[in-house]
């Protein structure tokens, strides 16, 4: 009987301890990583945002004051597109029958460029282009944000067949979310319209209730 | 005229500065043109059409820089992304 009792609580302390292990030890690893002294490095955050601030300035003095506003409310600017015909959807030899119609471009900072038809907001495709600088002077080839849309702002502009001919053409909806393009075209006609209703409005005038 | 450089975890850096009527200048300018572009940037100047409008020219060599703009922006080639 004694020898059964004995039997029986190894099995149990056994079990236990299959199950109890691995959670005591996760519990443990927490503990010690919570307390670990972690090298702080070289980093300084507040270089990231200077950089952006910087960048933000450069950005504000070479672009027009309403793709600044744009930036500044929206979080992209939006760039007519000046080749006489849109460019070609992916796969097709053609280019589309709607050639002709007024098409632009949406610049995101580090996202792919999107372009649209606005009369409709068609969404037509995704460019997808970078600009790393690989002489990486601290740390990261990434740009800060302002100096990339500044640089696809800059080369959409000055160099609209190059840019294209560069960039990774695919179908919208590849990176970035069709929902959110037309959200944003939505929120842009919004911007837009009051933009216009606060020029139009005469200075010291009030709206009616 | 100046000549910025886009950098990440900078912005934009001053690389040169110099007056292209100046010779000696000019010619400080041009070699820095030829270097920067040498490490395979894109140099855009940022312009005003007769409108009014604000947009960017992209420069290729010293020459079609236009000699009265303020600034050259240099930044890294365009590369296809993911």
């Amino acid at each position: 009987m004694l020898l059964a009792s004995i039997a029986i609580g190894v099995v149990i302390v056994a079990l236990l301890w299959d199950l109890l292990l691995p959670p005591a030890r996760e519990a443990f690893e927490r503990h010690r990583a919570r307390r670990a002294v972690v090298p702080a490095g070289d980093y300084d955050p507040g270089r990231e945002r200077r950089a952006e601030q910087r960048a933000r300035e450069l950005l504000r003095s070479c672009v027009n004051e309403e793709e600044w506003a744009m930036y500044r409310d929206l979080g992209f600017i939006r760039v007519w597109g000046a080749m006489a015909r849109a460019p070609k959807r992916p796969g097709e030899a053609d280019y589309d029958p709607r050639t002709g119609a007024p098409y632009a471009y949406l610049i995101y900072p580090h996202k792919p460029i999107v372009a649209f038809l606005p009369q409709t907001r068609e969404l037509l495709n995704e460019y997808c282009v970078a600009f790393p600088d690989e002489t990486r002077p601290y740390g990261s080839a990434r740009l800060p944000d302002s100096d990339d849309v500044l640089a696809k702002w800059m080369a959409l502009t000055g160099d609209e067949r190059r840019l294209i001919a560069t960039a990774n053409m695919h179908l919208p909806g590849r990176q970035v979310d069709p929902k959110q393009v037309r959200r944003d075209l939505w929120r842009l006609s919004q911007w837009e319209r009051e933009r216009i209703r606060r020029t139009q409005r005469p200075e010291g005038s009030v709206s009616a209730p | 005229m100046k000549f910025l450089r886009m950098k990440p975890g900078h912005g934009e850096v001053l690389i040169a500065e110099g007056d292209v009527e100046v010779a000696e200048d000019e010619e400080r300018l041009v070699a820095e043109f030829r270097r920067q572009l040498d490490q395979g940037l894109w140099a855009a100047v940022p312009s005003r059409t007769a409108g009014g409008r604000r947009q960017a020219q992209m420069v290729k060599a010293f020459d079609d820089i236009p000699r009265d703009a303020e600034r050259v922006i240099f930044f890294p080639r365009a590369a296809g992304g993911a």
